[in-house]
């Protein structure tokens, strides 16, 4: 059974369609990229799985479950899931380690010092030791990712959503965050990455999906897609992506 | 214009002396504006009367005693007050915010109740509450004219923090509550530990302006009966003919509302420093 | 350096500001009385040929009435009156100004030759102001509202426990403070309105106010109410007219009611517009 499952999913906003019939499925240690230009839906499908959208039409399952059901509570799926924003979106106020716990503590029930513990352990894993108490603002923007990608695991997921993780930050920062997601996929983390890293999604991904206006015009594997895609917007897509970063 | 290059010393040398200059240009307009203020004043055919009538010294020392008794009326007032107006206006502001439909006729009577407020004058508030609402003969309701005049300057005062709080709340970008959603907390949990302690430090300038304002407003109690320090202050003026009370209660409220003033002062500056990092200098 | 050379340039302007207060507090030099003659063409007034009398508004029975003290209508009015004829003027030569109380004592030039106003003489007022010769002694007077458990007092000190209400700018305050000790604070308001509002409202037990005014509200303002009892305030309720310090309008003032009560005229007005506060209980 697969983890995540998108049938037929559509969104309005404003009469406009922004989704429209997505079927998608993430499998168990399974990584599924969504590649597309901006505007395409990336990020409004991922908000949707993490039910911080209404969708109009379709559904989405959760394990089996239908989570889109108009009277599933979408609390406790929301802690099911983790979400990384592509800006971060750390808490100003709190600091690193309050930022990781917050999840943990309140929305799970785990108590403060096992949270705090685990907290720890992980920011020392991702190479943030020693900056548990700075606050965000003292950080990078790849350390803040960095932060806001453990923020988002302390609380042990079903699967993973990432959304543009890398699009804000400067060059050299990109490394250091994809480094990160690429162990959580070799421990075997289930994964939906939006993204505009090419060789990135080549590496990681099981699955590949060009989604364009709101459709999925075409799914392969990583290697199929940008290789050889069947679909003409997805060649005329690629090719602009690739004479973007050449130039 | 030289042809020789700067040396670094006598670049030194040369903004030393702007310095000076600039220091000695302010210093003689200072006192020169000092002195001839003074000249106006002192040298006025009526300064002997308005310094005897205005500022006496008999009179300021003998009317301080019991000013700062009755001051002490006016300090116990704002401190509650200003408990009960960051709470109450703190609720208002939740919900006001608040999508819930259950909460939706409340909402209603909470923008009648802020627009109200804000909308009659204190000194009218003062009067309706504090003479109407004993002559309702309710047994529930206060009578006491202390706690009703605080009533009155509680909820005129709790709808402009309502207000305050609101667009703290308000200005809090909605991916804020987005990535606190994301981790699984509940609506609830949301305002707790991610808008609400955010919006508040936002708002923190504003909010000690309003209770500045407060500790002001307090005096208009004394309409009401209470002798609160201006009221104090009227007595001996009016009984003795001499203004120095007046002048006296001024000092005494000056002794808790300069220091307050600069502390918002500086906690403003220091905000904006953090913001901006560079202080220009022109 | 340059602090120490900033510190001297001050210090200097100040020593010569400090020598010019001085000489600035010894400029102004008191005024000279007139000792002669009150002749009406002879005074010193506020405008040329026309008395200015001020008083604070609403002006309130048994003192004005109607709030019009043109209308001769009133003790105090018909007081005014009396004092411009002796003064040597007619009904139609004396113009009314509203005087806020507060006003009326403020250092400057005043807006009128003489106030009438309820206004007590004490020795500190005095010091700022001239009073003529008292017109009226008025004591205070206790009033109740309807039903008060205060209303038959045996002595003031039964007043003890009372919550009492006076007006601001009355010597009443001092006078319930001084002879009653009352052991709740004194309820101060703005207005004489307020004050009765305030008995109506059962915020205060008792109100304190002059006889005069007492008999009136209790016919008026508060219905089945009455006077307790009256009392003298500490160094009597004396009033006298408000001139400003130094007038040469006051010996001629103090002549005109000289003779006023010589000739019985100021009892006559008295008995007219005041009751008598025989039948009131005087309470020690």
């Amino acid at each position: 059974m697969a983890v995540l499952e998108l049938r037929g999913v559509t969104k309005l906003y404003k009469e406009r369609e922004v989704l429209r019939g997505i079927d998608l499925t993430v499998g168990e240690r399974e990584a599924v990229a969504v590649i597309g230009a901006s505007g395409s839906g990336k990020s409004t499908l991922l908000r949707c799985v993490d039910l911080l959208e209404e969708i109009d039409d379709g559904d989405i399952y959760l394990d089996g479950e239908a989570i889109t059901d108009p009277g599933c509570d979408p609390v406790p799926v929301r802690r099911r899931l983790g979400l990384v924003f592509q800006a971060y979106n750390l808490f100003p106020h709190k600091s690193v380690i309050e930022n990781v716990v917050l999840g943990a503590v309140k929305a799970q029930g785990i108590p403060r010092a096992q949270a705090l513990e685990a907290g720890h352990a992980l920011l020392e894993r991702f190479g943030l030791a020693g900056r548990e108490h700075d606050f965000p603002d003292r950080l990078s923007g790849g350390q803040q990712q960095r932060v806001a990608i453990v923020r988002a695991i302390a609380t042990k997921p079903r699967a993973l959503l990432l959304d543009e993780v890398t699009s804000a930050l400067d060059p050299e920062l990109v490394g250091e965050v994809l480094e990160i997601i690429r162990e959580l996929k070799a421990e075997g983390m289930t994964m939906l990455i939006a993204t505009h890293e090419m060789g990135f999604a080549r590496q990681v991904a099981d699955a590949v999906c060009y989604l364009e206006d709101g459709r999925i015009l075409e799914r392969g594997s990583a290697e199929q897609i940008f290789s050889d895609p069947e679909r003409p917007e997805t060649r005329r897509f690629l090719a602009r992506l690739l004479a973007g970063a050449r130039a | 214009m030289k042809s020789q290059p700067t040396t670094r010393d006598e670049r030194e040398a040369a903004r030393r002396r702007a310095r000076r200059r600039g220091l000695a240009i302010s210093a003689t307009s200072t006192v020169a504006l000092l002195a001839a203020l003074a000249f106006a004043v002192l040298l006025s055919p009526g300064w002997h009367l308005v310094r005897t009538t205005f500022f006496s010294w008999h009179w300021f020392n003998s009317s301080l005693r019991p000013l700062i008794d009755a001051f002490w009326l006016d300090v116990r007032m704002f401190v509650i007050i200003e408990v009960i107006v960051l709470v109450l206006g703190m609720a208002i502001a939740l919900l006001r915010t608040m999508r819930s439909p259950v909460l939706f006729p409340l909402r209603g009577l909470a923008a009648i109740f802020v627009d109200v407020m804000r909308g009659v004058p204190l000194l009218l508030l003062l009067y309706l509450i504090g003479f109407g609402v004993p002559a309702l003969r309710s047994s529930f309701l206060p009578t006491d004219e202390t706690i009703l005049g605080g009533a009155a300057l509680a909820f005129c005062y709790s709808a402009y923090v309502s207000e305050v709080f609101r667009a703290g709340i308000l200005s809090i970008h909605p991916s804020q509550p987005a990535a606190g959603l994301a981790l699984g907390l509940t609506r609830t949990q949301v305002l707790t530990h991610v808008v609400v302690p955010q919006a508040v430090r936002r708002v923190v300038p504003p909010l000690l302006n309003d209770f500045i304002s407060l500790t002001k407003d307090v005096a208009l109690v004394s309409v009401l009966g209470p002798q609160e320090i201006l009221r104090a202050a009227q007595v001996i003026q009016d009984y003795n003919f001499n203004f120095t009370p007046l002048v006296a209660a001024g000092a005494v409220y000056l002794c808790v509302t300069i220091p307050l003033i600069r502390f918002v002062d500086s906690r403003q500056a220091r905000a904006r420093r953090q913001q901006e990092g560079v202080l220009v200098v022109l | 350096m340059l602090p120490t050379r900033r510190l001297a340039s001050l210090l200097s302007s100040g020593t010569l500001l400090a020598g010019l207060a001085f000489a600035g507090s010894t400029v102004l030099a008191p005024a000279s009385q007139a000792s002669g003659t009150c002749v009406k063409g002879s005074l010193s007034l506020h405008s040329a040929g026309q008395l200015n009398v001020a008083t604070d508004s609403p002006a309130y029975p048994p003192y004005f009435e109607n709030n019009k003290p043109s209308n001769g209508k009133g003790f105090e009015s018909a007081v005014a009156y009396a004092v411009a004829a002796k003064l040597g003027f007619g009904r139609s030569q004396v113009k009314w100004t509203v005087e806020p109380f507060d006003d009326s004592y403020a250092p400057g030039p005043k807006a009128f030759d003489f106030d009438i106003n309820e206004i007590s003489i004490t020795a500190s007022r005095a010091k700022a102001v001239d009073f003529s010769s008292p017109y009226y002694t008025n004591p205070q007077a206790i009033v109740v509202a309807a039903g008060s458990k205060y209303a038959h007092l045996a002595s003031l000190a039964s007043l003890r426990g009372a919550k009492i209400g006076v007006q601001v700018g009355t010597t009443s305050l001092q006078a319930v403070n001084r002879v009653i000790h009352p052991t709740q604070q004194v309820q101060i308001f703005n207005t004489s309105n307020d004050v009765v509002m305030a008995l109506r409202e059962h915020l205060v037990d008792a109100i304190v106010v002059d006889l005069a005014t007492g008999f009136d509200l209790v016919q008026t303002e508060i219905p089945h109410g009455s006077i307790a009892g009256q009392f003298s305030a500490p160094g009597g309720d004396n009033w006298g007219l408000l001139l400003a310090k130094g007038s040469k309008l006051t010996p001629c003032v103090n002549k005109a009611l000289a003779q006023l009560r010589s000739s019985g005229t100021l009892k006559a007005i008295t008995a007219r517009w005041t009751q008598s506060g025989a039948s009131v209980p005087v309470l020690h």
